[in-house]
């Protein structure tokens, strides 16, 4: 008899959103009438989205790629023999070598799509655990040196340096700790957080873990959006996984000696904000509060806490193993590592690329993402979320790194890049800026809740032709006073859109 | 003599709060247990928590009102939740929302809600259905979705 075949289909809820599921069924039920004996394994994603369900294969080769799949293509695919790897016309030969995913860096999500993401074997196998392995035998100060010299900055969106949030957390004394995670992921055009937490989330789990030791935490929340119900049973599961195979060590009476919960969110954009989310994981309505005191200091009840977002502690676990000079060996400037960027939008070839900072932008759009799915011209782009730039077509050579995208008055955020084609109105766009931070605004600070409402008239007056040279003047003035005024990114970022727009499409507000 | 109290105690609500341990920092927790087991945050169950976990009824309310996840009323049966962020946007949400809500306009089993970003943003239009996620929707697609549902 011959050797059962190993065949891979995802489970990430992208690709289940385009019937994984089904084609795995079919798979599953035209293997059998085949008499052929096949291991279906369940991976995450490997970010190729416009590929998926993407179905690969083990062969003596590597493994080969299908996609993207539909059921009634499965038997079609079973008379070309793609279960040792035959040629088809959705083939496209060795997974790896697929050249949107051979172009990329594959640190952080090095196992996404590859493993089975619930199998601890698998994960060992792929290099998991190695850092908590390292970092076990290290003294608490060297883990924090070594994240401070591999430069490795927050993915949340504010990147500030994730070694001197530790080493401030890891100087307090204090009778317990906390380690935060951020999996609130608002952002639109971002998912990268998902993909990880879907596809590999031992290392998100084993990143708390180590940062636990860096700082001397016991205890360690993961914050996740009720958005993304797929991403909180893998992750519920994997932590029962983790902790029953002793992998967060052991108290005398058998609990796990660093404890980790998940607790869900409740549809507020604004609990993505460090202080309005550990508001939100203390039961509390999601205000954000004035710093300081930093939540290094003072954070959850009261506690020393870290707070990193998915991506960073992601990183974590890469860094222990191989050195901090491997990761900072990639990257430009004060940008080191990769970053996790999220083709999204009005785009052909929309997914993940994981990459060195520098990679630019028309890079990302056109050798990656092949332009627009609609075939149009691409407008503009909105890089960096909800509270982000667009940037014109005449700034897509601009480098991605954090200080170049500031200076061209943009942000990285965490990562997303939502392309829009020609027939986008930018009038409309900033209108929605504004009427998004009316929905979302905390409410703490008149700028932010008052000003959103103000910004969202004045911009339809724009749009209906009165008054266009005052009411423009009285919008730059009320962007002003958001960026000056309010308490926190939410109202004061918010000018970032409306202004770019503004300034990039003057010809979308009459002007 | 009855306590109004007794009268409007939640049972259900009870034991949630008690599975967390009648922690108040549980409170959003207990919230989504609540609501997963009724579709909604009746009264009775407002008051319920607020006397497991010993938080005033006004701290309950302003959390329940804060989070555009809690419903105070019975939701429809089916619940299509249409992606209307930037993403989505790029890829024609906007047209799409009012057709949609055209088409299940009158229908009183099925709620159109509005959600901003389910994390398929490459795959947009998106939309969640009850708890299943769904990519480049188009007004036939949920209708198909939708009709399924029914049956099942
Ligand atoms: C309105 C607003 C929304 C935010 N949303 C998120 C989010 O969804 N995820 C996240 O990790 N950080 C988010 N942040 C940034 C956090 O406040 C914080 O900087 C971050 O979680 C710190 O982790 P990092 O240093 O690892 O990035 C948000 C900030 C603001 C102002
Ligand atoms: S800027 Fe807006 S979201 Fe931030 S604290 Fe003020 S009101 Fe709240
Ligand atoms: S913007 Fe619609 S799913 Fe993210």
């Amino acid at each position: 008899m011959a050797d059962r075949v190993k065949i891979f289909a995802p489970c990430d809820a992208a690709a289940l959103s385009v019937g994984a599921d089904d084609v795995a069924a079919a798979i599953a039920a035209e293997a059998a009438k085949r008499n052929i004996e096949i291991d279906l394994v369940r991976t995450g994603t490997r970010g190729m989205l416009w590929l998926e369900p993407l179905i690969e294969v083990e062969t003596s080769k590597g493994r080969v790629a299908y996609g993207p799949v539909e059921p009634g293509d499965v038997a079609s695919l079973f008379n070309a023999s793609f279960h040792k790897g035959g040629e088809h016309k959705l083939g496209h030969g060795a997974a790896k070598e697929i050249p949107y995913f051979a172009k990329q860096e594959r640190l952080t999500f090095a196992r996404c799509g590859v493993i089975d993401p619930l199998s601890l074997k698998d994960y060992e196998a792929h290099g998991g655990i190695a850092g908590l392995g390292k970092a076990l035998k290290m003294d608490r100060a060297d883990i924090v040196a070594e994240v401070t010299e591999s430069g490795l900055r927050g993915r949340g969106g504010a990147g500030f340096p994730t070694g001197i949030k530790w080493k401030t957390a890891a100087a307090q004394t204090a009778d317990q700790k906390y380690i935060c995670c951020n999996a609130d992921e608002g952002d639109s055009g971002t998912f990268a957080d998902r993909i990880l937490i879907e596809g590999d989330p031992f290392c998100l789990i084993e990143g708390m873990v180590i940062a636990a030791l860096a700082v001397g935490a016991s205890e360690g929340y993961i914050y996740l959006r009720s958005e993304y119900p797929h991403a909180a049973a893998t992750l519920r599961k994997a932590i029962t996984l983790w902790e029953e195979a002793g992998l967060s060590g052991r108290n005398d009476d058998g609990s796990p000696r660093f404890k980790l919960h998940l607790r869900m969110g409740a549809g507020a954009y604004i609990c993505g904000e460090e202080s309005s989310m550990l508001e939100s994981l203390e039961g509390k309505r999601g205000q954000v509060k004035v710093k300081p005191p930093i939540p290094a200091i003072s954070g959850l009840f009261g506690k020393p806490t870290i707070v990193n977002n998915v991506l960073t502690l992601a990183a974590v676990p890469e860094i222990i193993a191989k050195g901090a000079a491997h990761y900072k060996d990639f990257g430009m400037g004060r940008s080191r590592g990769t970053q996790a960027f999220q083709l999204a939008g009005d785009i052909a070839r929309g997914g993940l690329v994981e990459k060195a900072f520098g990679v630019t932008l028309r890079e990302l759009i056109e050798d990656f993402g092949g332009g627009t799915r609609s075939g149009k011209p691409v407008r503009t782009v909105q890089a960096g979320g909800p509270l982000g730039a667009y940037v014109p077509a005449s700034q897509f050579d601009i480098a991605m790194d954090y200080e170049a995208l500031a200076e061209a008055g943009a942000m990285l955020g965490h990562g997303g890049i939502v392309v829009f084609n020609d027939s986008v109105d930018m009038a409309k766009q900033a209108r929605f800026a504004m009427e998004f931070c009316e929905i979302e605004s905390c409410g703490k600070c008149t700028p932010c809740r008052i000003g959103a409402v103000r910004g969202k008239e004045t911009i339809d007056k724009i749009i209906n032709g009165e008054n266009r040279t005052e009411n423009l003047a009285i919008l730059e003035d009320l962007c002003d006073l958001m960026v000056d005024g309010s308490l926190c990114a939410m109202g004061g970022l918010t000018p970032m859109p409306v202004r770019s727009a503004v300034r990039h499409f003057p010809e979308d507000f009459g002007g | 003599m009855t306590k109004l109290i007794d009268k409007l105690d939640h049972p259900g609500a009870r034991e949630i709060c008690a599975a967390h341990k009648n922690k108040p920092d549980a409170l959003l927790e207990v919230l989504h247990g609540v609501q997963a087991a009724d579709g909604y945050l009746s009264d009775a169950a407002l008051r319920t928590v607020a006397d497991a976990l010993n938080i005033s009824r006004a701290e309950i309310h302003g959390v329940a009102s804060f989070y555009h996840d809690y419903h105070r009323k019975a939701p429809a049966k089916h619940i299509v939740r249409l992606c209307r962020a930037e993403a989505c946007q790029a890829v024609g949400s906007e047209e799409l929302a009012p057709k949609v809500e055209e088409m299940f306009n009158g229908n009183d089993d099925v709620a159109v809600t509005t959600v901003y970003c389910l994390g398929n943003c490459a795959l947009g239009p998106a939309a969640m259905v009850d708890a299943e996620l769904h990519a480049r929707v188009t007004p036939e697609k949920l209708k198909e979705i939708v009709a399924r549902l029914g049956d099942a």
